[in-house]
């Protein structure tokens, strides 16, 4: 599980250029799906399995884009200045570094501050990839990249940037290898553009048309000093959705994953996060609607290059996701 | 086709265009209002298309068949609608409390002609003389509320809540630039009128006129998902910001300049642009010698934001014709770029095929 | 006919939050399953309720949409026995302390909001409106029985009880929307005796509060020719006088923007000024903020119109209502319904749609 991590979270792919990170998880599910498809829209869809008697569709998601940054306009000194892709935050910007995807690295400077204790706007940032003018620059204006910073094992947590959302893709990659008849029709989609508006989940969604739908992404914690109020902390088990601040989970769709949790053992943790939502959202109103949630990996620091998970977390959301997708699913 | 052949096809930007721009320009219609521009569109698309319809919304859709069996099926959309206000309280003696509909700066309102209702009844947005405000008044913007839209005393029962109400500028042309309000997005709107009259024969054209993008793409959403095209171009126009910055620095957020060419979005706030689109349009750019831009990437939208995401997913790309002071009573374009938008499309839709979706996105 | 105030003063004695909307469809689905020939229940929770009519197939169908969820609470933590919570739809925080709720535990527990004392606050907090995150809720129980009893994602409900006041007027909590799902009921009892020609398809949707998730389903799996959608609008009262409000008694409004399509917005004008309802105009410049802004959005799009119902201080415990406006709504939907031609909407020709002198 680690090192398939390590292997995600060290693509690069923000949202709208996710084809090397596509690839990457192309080579992990071929030879356990039956089906494997891009659509308009880059999502890669991984079919398995057929309907059975007491069976539905169903479709998961987990997003493979990440945050990133877009450039608009290298200066005549060979500065380029940039925008965001997703939500990425100026405080964690000035100092980072950014890996573009033809491979060029750049580190990200700011403007003289008239307060030193005050953050950059992210417009009186830029990235600095070396070069002394427009010309020798390697980069132009449209190029994108993603954050830049190594993997680390903590041993029981683990940090990477892109934890968001590449450590869901790895349980549903899991999650694909160890489902053994099924009595659903599973649809595994390897999301785009989540960060930018859930643009490929809700495209992915009219497309399968599922009896239900889940997705699997990151939450907020509240375990960390003067943190935001919140129940959820790392190491108490996956975390199922209650609301977030785009959706509420259908009810039928937590008591399902809450029953199976409390019959197969799987700590869980119930989740009511403040700001955020997921490709879910855009799920649960795809076409005539459907009964949608969301099994999350509780994850500090968020949309920052350090997103720190606890494996036991992500374990056990792949037990929880394996148990719920092996057995006929009430949605009473 | 050859490129040569291309570049001798490609539409012309003539006096009869800068006159129908002109009637657009003038027009009124505000979002949700649209109903002058889509009378003119409805003229002018007379026996330029094989099927052309209205929908639940007010969108104007027309199909125009290809030459060819099995034809790439390209929408391109244009709006029709443009910012405006709504009158919303009458207050007598011919004074109206009003709204805006769309993005206006506040600022952008004092002492404007504006007119109002389906009988363009002109009218002014006045402000408190200057004699009797005081000097920290002056420094803050007259808040929307405080202003009306004044018809006259004699003209207040010739209009009435509820009535749309635009920027009184007629259109001008001024040297090489095109100067007349509402630019955003009628230049669209003509250029997909000479797309209609000139339509590359390996195409089925689905043109969509669209109505409400000013509040918040909404009629492209619903074009999109009836009209289910293969790929979609929006065009549109966005603001040349290519002005002195204060401290003489280089301007490093001009979003796009004037006479570099159409530009071609990468990222608004609303879409990723589909890069093969984007690579289309700057390889035919290049091969043909038509200048194009870049559009920065950044905040903003087109129609395209709503149109990418319907049914299962819609690869989409959006260029503009490069405008000062779009969402004011004035807009300045160049005509040379707007002759180069039309070129960049044009000579693109002549080289569009299935093959673009030969490689994933 | 029967007298629609029980109804409604049972509707607005139920929980029924965005998302848990069941305890209203229950008790709505009731009222409709003798005055409609089909009901069902959509992907989302949505009410279908289908009353055939009288033209030839294919017939068209006006969606009539009112919107059954409430606003509310919901627990997101505990601590020292007490409650912490948030909002589902838009609660203004400073209807809180002091009011008096019921958390949906494993049984209902009473229970109450309270603000601590200012030096206990967080120093930006003291003498402000206080944030709903530095606010509790306090059931009274000890801790122990407390968090045995509830769980994070439950939900706290407004307790108030309806109160009948002079001048037909009902108050309570939840009349958002509730009064519209009345007069949805209060037309489908007029259409008993009445002949249409056009189906009609009365929906209860869901979610409107949170992401108007009912508004954008619902038409897609029905696909109506017209959407209707039936909600709440402001009516005058403190602070609350300018341009966006209309009176309380004074008759359902006919919205005018760009979520009412002018030709329909016109033809309930004819109907009332024909019936003498009296009405009120609504002036919408930008959205309106109810289902009829997702229905006429949803797939190839839908003429769409909103009909609203005045109520005084919204999104408060003690909204306020006038019977009479729901039932001239009820009526006035009623009376255009069978005035809808089989060919009603052949005949709308953009362009020709001329505002009302």
């Amino acid at each position: 599980m680690k090192s398939l991590i390590k292997k995600l979270v060290e693509t690069v792919g923000p949202s709208g250029y996710e084809s090397k990170i596509r690839e990457v998880i192309r080579g992990e599910v071929e030879g356990y799906a039956d089906e494997i498809r891009v659509d308009a829209m880059g999502n890669l869809i991984v079919k398995k399995g057929e309907k059975k008697e007491g069976g539905l569709r169903v479709m998961l998601s987990a997003h493979m884009d990440e945050i990133g940054v877009m450039v608009t306009h290298v200066d005549k000194n060979g500065f380029a200045r940039f925008t965001s892709v997703g939500g990425v935050r100026p405080h964690s910007c000035y100092g980072s570094r950014v890996r573009f995807m033809n491979g060029t690295v750049g580190v990200i400077g700011g403007e003289r501050l008239d307060n030193a204790n005050h953050v950059h706007a992210l417009e009186a940032m830029y990235i600095d990839v070396g070069a002394s003018s427009a010309e020798d620059c390697p980069i132009k204006i449209g190029d994108v990249a993603a954050f830049d910073r190594p993997f680390e094992d903590l041993g029981k947590r683990l940090v990477s940037k892109a934890m968001d959302d590449r450590v869901c893709a790895a349980v549903l990659i899991e999650t694909l290898k160890q489902v053994k008849n099924s009595p659903h029709e599973l649809y595994f989609v390897f999301s785009t553009q989540e960060e930018v508006g859930l643009r490929g989940a809700t495209t992915a969604a009219y497309s399968i048309d599922p009896d239900v739908g889940i997705a699997s992404d990151v939450t907020m914690t509240g375990d960390t000093p003067r943190g935001i109020k919140m129940e959820v902390g790392l190491g108490k088990g996956p975390a199922i959705k209650v609301k977030d601040g785009g959706m509420l989970a259908d009810p039928k769709v937590v008591e399902a994953m809450i029953q199976c949790a409390l019959k197969h053992n799987i700590p869980y943790q119930l989740e009511v996060l403040l700001g955020g939502t997921t490709d879910a959202k855009a799920m649960q109103i795809s076409r005539a609607g459907m009964p949608a949630g969301c099994l999350s990996v509780p994850t500090r620091y968020l949309h920052t290059p350090s997103e720190m998970v606890d494996v036991e977390d992500v374990n056990n959301a792949v037990k929880l996701l394996t148990a719920l997708l092996s057995e006929p699913i009430e949605l009473t | 086709m050859k490129n040569e052949e291309i570049l001798s096809q490609i539409p012309e930007i003539g006096e009869g265009q800068i006159k129908l721009l002109e009637t657009l320009s003038n027009a009124v219609s505000v979002s949700g209002d649209e109903g002058e521009v889509r009378a003119i569109v409805m003229e002018a698309l007379k026996e330029l298309a094989d099927d052309v319809r209205v929908d639940a919304l007010g969108n104007v859709l027309v199909t125009k068949k290809a030459k060819v069996e099995n034809p790439i099926r390209v929408m391109i959309a244009a709006h029709m609608d443009e910012v405006g206000f709504m009158l919303v309280d009458d207050e007598g003696e011919g004074l109206f409390k009003f709204e805006i509909v769309g993005g206006i700066d506040n600022r952008q309102l004092v002492g404007k002609p504006v007119l109002v209702g389906k009988d363009k009844l002109p009218g002014v947005i006045g402000a408190k003389p200057i004699h009797l405000t005081t000097a920290d008044e002056r420094k803050n913007p007259i808040p929307l509320e405080n202003l009306r839209i004044d018809v006259g005393p004699g003209n207040s029962k010739k209009c009435k809540v509820g009535d749309r109400a635009t920027f009184a500028t007629r259109f001008e042309t001024w040297g090489p630039s095109l100067v007349g309000k509402a630019l955003d997005d009628r230049l669209g709107v003509a250029t997909l009128i000479e797309l209609l009259k000139h339509t590359p024969g390996n195409i089925e054209l689905l043109a969509a006129f669209t109505v409400q993008e000013e509040n918040g793409l909404r009629g492209a959403r619903v074009a999109a998902y009836s009209m289910h095209p293969d790929v979609a171009f929006v065009l549109d126009s966005t603001p040349a910001n290519d002005l002195p910055v204060w401290d003489e620095e280089e301007n490093a957020r001009y979003n796009v300049r004037l006479n570099h060419g159409p530009a071609i979005y990468r990222l608004d706030a609303a879409t990723l642009s589909d890069p093969r689109l984007i690579n289309l349009l700057t390889d035919t750019g290049d091969e043909l010698g038509i200048p194009y831009q870049y559009r920065q990437p950044g905040k903003g939208g087109t129609d395209a934001g709503a149109i990418h995401k319907q049914r299962g997913g819609i690869p989409s790309v959006s260029i503009s014709v490069p405008g000062r002071y779009a969402h004011t009573a004035v807009l300045i374009a160049r005509r040379e770029d707007w002759k180069n938008t039309l070129a960049l499309v044009y000579a693109t839709l002549c080289k569009i095929s299935k093959d673009l979706f030969l490689a994933d996105r | 006919m029967t007298d629609l105030k029980d109804t409604l003063k049972k509707l607005i004695s139920l929980p029924g939050l965005s998302g848990y909307e069941a305890p209203a469809r229950e008790v709505i689905a009731a009222a409709w399953q003798p005055l409609v020939d089909e009901i069902s229940v959509s992907p989302m929770g949505s009410l279908h309720g289908f009353r055939r009519g009288t033209g030839p197939e294919p017939r068209p169908s006006i969606l009539l949409a009112a919107h059954m969820d409430a606003i509310g609470l919901m627990i997101t933590g505990f601590q020292d026995g007490l409650l912490r919570f948030t909002e589902i739809g838009g609660v203004d925080p400073r209807i809180l302390p002091g009011l008096r709720v019921t958390v949906h535990g494993r049984r209902n527990l009473p229970a109450v909001v309270v603000q601590p004392p200012d030096y206990l606050l967080d120093p930006t907090q003291r003498g402000k409106s206080v944030a709903m995150e530095h606010l509790f809720i306090d059931t009274g129980l000890e801790e122990d029985e407390v968090n045995q009893l509830v769980s994070i994602g439950d939900l706290a409900s407004f307790a108030q009880e309806p109160l009948e006041l002079s001048g037909r007027t009902i108050v309570g909590h939840s009349l958002d929307n509730r009064i519209s799902v009345a007069a949805i009921t209060y037309c489908l009892q007029e259409l008993q005796h009445m002949l249409h020609a056009w189906d009609v398809w009365a929906v209860a949707t869901v979610q409107e509060e949170e992401t108007m998730g009912g508004g954008f389903t619902s038409p897609f799996k029905i696909d109506p020719t017209v959407a209707v959608a039936i909600d709440v609008t402001f009516a005058k009262g403190p602070g609350a006088n300018d341009w966006r409000t209309v009176g309380l008694c004074k008759g359902p409004t006919l919205a005018w923007g760009p979520n009412a399509h002018p030709y329909i917005h016109k033809k309930f004008l004819d109907v009332a000024d024909q019936l003498e309802i009296p009405y009120q105009k609504e002036f919408a410049p930008r959205h309106t903020g109810t289902d009829a802004y997702a229905m006429q959005v949803t797939a190839s799009g839908y003429p769409t119109m909103v009909i609203g119902i005045p109520l005084r201080y919204m999104h408060t415990p003690v909204e306020m209502i006038a019977m009479k406006d729901m039932e001239r709504a009820g009526r006035l939907l009623a009376e255009t319904i069978v005035r809808l031609e089989v060919d009603f909407m052949e005949k709308i020709t953009w362009d020709e749609v001329k505002d009302e002198e």
